[in-house]
């Protein structure tokens, strides 16, 4: 047995046997007050300095996409749904696309405006729900509040137009569910002004604030070319300097014709992951007060002619093949059998009878149209894309979400791809968090802004 | 960089060894032989011309049941490579069958596909050589067999703890 | 009933009382659901009206197990430790519908509802559920705090 030194005696290092110091293996997770969502990281200290870390993943693995070879095209969307729940409808407009690229067809104009309108509030959120966790677990619990607060507005927003909070399967293949209600934009203005008050909050609370530049500043850091070599994208690759959008390399939808900023940190630390967020958030908004001048479409005009029915005696006279003249006849609107579409339809959903389902109205009201729902409702019908294979980029909050659908000309897809954002910076995460301290690893975690759903999928 | 100039570039550089190259709706793809495809991707992110500095997807599919591929080699590995300076991308292929599951690693070129490939791994079985881990990352270590194979029971469960349904 | 029996029944209706008002919650948050959770536990909905607002993040000082998400069978044996871990009494409400019976994830990486584990008091079912539906799971979990036997 080797000889106790005077530190083991006087300053209790080691383990006092005399073999000198030895690391300690701390376990933080899988379920931890600060991984929100859950992971494991296995760490080994020196002190309080973590020398090596393990990080374990999969814990949420729900097998999307083996779930999303069991079911025809659009059954898929409510699984994208729950990928990034934070900011799910920027995974749909994903996955929709790229079954739209397989197709070869183009969304609607004003479809991609609506597309690219909700996709940056779900931005929004998302930055938000980051920002506000990773402030709460460094102690700013009022930041969290205020956050909250906002994105609460924000969610009103989101349910308006699609009808659900978080998990709103809003796009199908071709186009949305639904167009933008009535007096969407006032109400945009509403929570925007909400939202831009928060914001100017949290930069008072947070930016500049001696204990929150402490714990950030310096921290966490990954270089460059690391950050490259592990493929990080969105937020924490351009607070590294790389001015990296897919939104801006190889636009989509109508991002071409809308004018934002990317912005870049230097240092690539959490704190300038943090500004970039920041910034984001409000080019985001920048972007959906563009779009929401530039769509085309304007205000939805419906023609009353002839009487009002009730939507239950249309249904049933369409059931006994009394279809003639029913189509002329506009229905009242029922939760349920969604009519009054028509007019909105076309305008949202690409005019390709392969791909959409026709509005209900046709479907109950015409031969035709209930023929076409059929063929593509029934079993062995529906979407079927060619064979063949796309990638489809999108950015997502979290950086580049890409979906890589494999089609054999079924109407299921034989394999779904996810590209999940947040994959890669949790791969590198050991490399963030080893020679920092353990209560680094919390704002590092923060920062990555991991989303179970999406990274174990 | 246009797609084509791209799959160009590889096939004067690699010549037989780039068994087909396809484009289809802007996508443009090589399907690369086994053994060059270590060559391939270090040749993709060091020619100055191509300079793809991001291995920015990995994954495999099965073909087990794809009309018309049934027979032929069960696996596809598929990377997709993007280029930050260059802005463009590629997507290259490789054929692996069932028999012998093992493709080279890429850990040694980018240290991201260290978790790409145990995906990979867990979910298909199939083996990277060289690769310095190859654990499971998704499924537990007890689980047995690879899920995403298209032989595997959609709701074939093995659980931990609980009853077994 | 003697006058012993109408006591003990009376200290009984009294902790209920100041049981139901002093939950301190362990939130289990997994996945979607944890977004719903945190809006109700925000100012918004305010979960502290129902004198829930202090969550524990250790199970050895909560008595109500939020179980919030999906639980895959890589989870499981985590969440059954939890369990144990805390003291009694304890309540477990299974938030979501991937809690209460696996929801559509009908696969074989997740769990078919968490009573096959741990003993369930109270289902809320949603999808995730609505802030509105998460307070009304809490109000009967109140419910059966306050009717149910004290053990002291």
């Amino acid at each position: 047995m080797a000889e106790r030194t005077t530190r083991e005696i006087y300053l209790g290092e080691g383990s006092g046997t005399g073999s000198g110091s030895q690391h300690l293996y701390v376990n933080v997770g899988p379920a931890h007050p600060a991984m929100h969502g859950i992971i494991r990281i296995l760490a080994e200290l020196d002190g309080e300095t973590v020398v090596k870390a393990d990080v374990e993943i999969g814990y949420l693995h729900r097998a999307f996409e083996k779930e999303c070879e069991g079911g025809p095209y659009n059954n898929a969307i409510p699984y994208t749904d729950r990928l990034n729940y934070v900011s799910p409808l920027i995974n749909n407009f994903g996955y929709t696309s790229c079954v739209e690229k397989l197709l070869g067809i183009d969304a609607t104009e004003r479809c991609q405006y609506i597309r690219v309108i909700m996709s940056e509030i779900s931005r929004i959120c998302d930055h938000l729900t980051c920002i506000g966790a990773s402030a709460m677990e460094l102690g700013a619990f009022t930041v969290f509040l205020y956050m909250i607060k906002a994105r609460e507005y924000l969610w009103e927003l989101v349910e308006d137009v699609t009808g659900a909070r978080l998990t709103i399967s809003y796009a199908r293949v071709g186009g949305v569910k639904a167009d933008l209600p009535e007096g969407f934009a006032l109400k945009l203005c509403k929570a925007f002004k909400e939202t831009r008050q928060v914001l100017e909050e949290v930069h008072k609370l947070l930016t500049g604030n001696r204990i929150f530049m402490d714990r950030l500043v310096g921290v966490g850091v990954l270089s460059r070319e690391d950050t490259v070599a592990y493929a990080i994208t969105g937020p924490m690759l351009r607070a590294a300097g790389v001015p990296y959008d897919v939104r801006r390399a190889q636009p989509y939808w109508a991002y071409d014709r809308v004018e934002f900023e990317v912005p870049t940190g230097r240092n690539g630390d959490n704190y300038d992951r943090y500004l970039v967020r920041m910034v984001e958030m409000e080019q985001s908004m920048r972007i959906v007060e563009q779009a929401l001048d530039a769509i085309p479409g304007g205000p939805i005009n419906v023609d009353f002619q002839g009487k009002p029915m009730d939507p239950a005696t249309y249904v049933d006279l369409g059931k006994q093949g009394k279809t003639e003249g029913l189509l002329l006849i506009p229905i009242t609107l029922s939760p349920n059998l969604e009519g009054l579409e028509r007019p909105v339809h076309h305008r949202v959903n690409v005019s390709d009878k392969r791909v959409v389902l026709p509005p209900k109205e046709e479907a109950y009201g015409s031969i035709e149209g209930l023929m076409n729902h059929f063929m593509l409702i029934m079993e062995g019908n529906g979407i079927r894309p060619p064979r063949g294979a796309a990638y489809f980029p999108v950015e997502g909050a979290n950086g580049e979400l890409g979906f890589y659908v494999v089609s054999d000309g079924t109407d299921r897809p034989y394999r779904v791809r996810c590209r999940p954002p947040c994959f890669p910076p949790m791969a590198a995460l050991h490399r963030m968090i080893e020679g920092g301290m353990v209560a680094d690893v919390v704002p590092t975690f923060g920062s990555v802004n991991m989303i179970g759903g999406e990274l174990d999928r | 960089m246009d797609g084509q100039v791209i799959l160009a570039r590889l096939t004067a550089a690699f010549g037989g060894r780039i068994l087909e190259t396809h484009d289809y709706r802007g996508d443009h793809s090589a399907m690369v032989d086994r053994s060059a495809v270590l060559d391939v991707l270090e040749f993709c992110r060091d020619d100055p011309a191509l300079r793809f500095d991001v291995l920015m997807d990995l994954t495999a599919v099965d073909y087990l049941k794809y009309p018309g591929r049934e027979f032929g080699p069960r696996f596809e590995v598929v990377y997709h490579l993007y280029s930050l300076p260059c802005n463009h991308r590629v997507r290259l292929q490789v054929r692996v069958e069932e028999d012998e599951a093992h493709v080279p690693s890429a850990v040694g070129l980018w240290p991201i596909a260290n978790w790409f490939e145990r995906e990979v791994w867990d979910m298909f079985g199939i083996r990277f050589d060289g690769h310095p881990d190859l654990r499971r990352l998704l499924m537990y270590e007890e689980f047995e067999g690879h899920p995403l194979r298209k032989d595997y029971p959609v709701n074939k469960r093995q659980p931990l703890i609980g009853p077994r349904i | 009933m003697g006058v012993g029996g109408f006591f003990t029944g009376k200290l009984d209706e009294a902790i209920g009382w100041a049981r139901k008002y002093s939950i301190f919650q362990y939130p289990f948050v997994t996945a979607c659901c944890g977004m719903e959770y945190m809006a109700t536990a925000c100012s918004h909905y305010d979960v502290d009206r129902f004198g829930a607002g202090l969550p524990r993040f250790s199970p050895r000082q909560a008595d109500v197990l939020f179980v919030v998400g999906t639980i895959s069978h890589k989870m499981a044996p985590v969440l059954k430790r939890i369990y144990d871990q805390m003291c009694e009494p304890k309540w477990v409400v299974a938030f979501g519908v991937c809690t209460c019976t696996g929801g559509f994830y009908d696969n074989y990486a997740t769990v078919m509802g968490i009573d096959t584990i741990i003993p369930v008091d109270v289902y809320i079912p949603g999808c995730p559920p609505r802030p509105e539906s998460v307070l009304d799971g809490l109000m009967k979990l109140q419910d059966k705090i306050a009717a149910g036997t004290q053990r002291y």
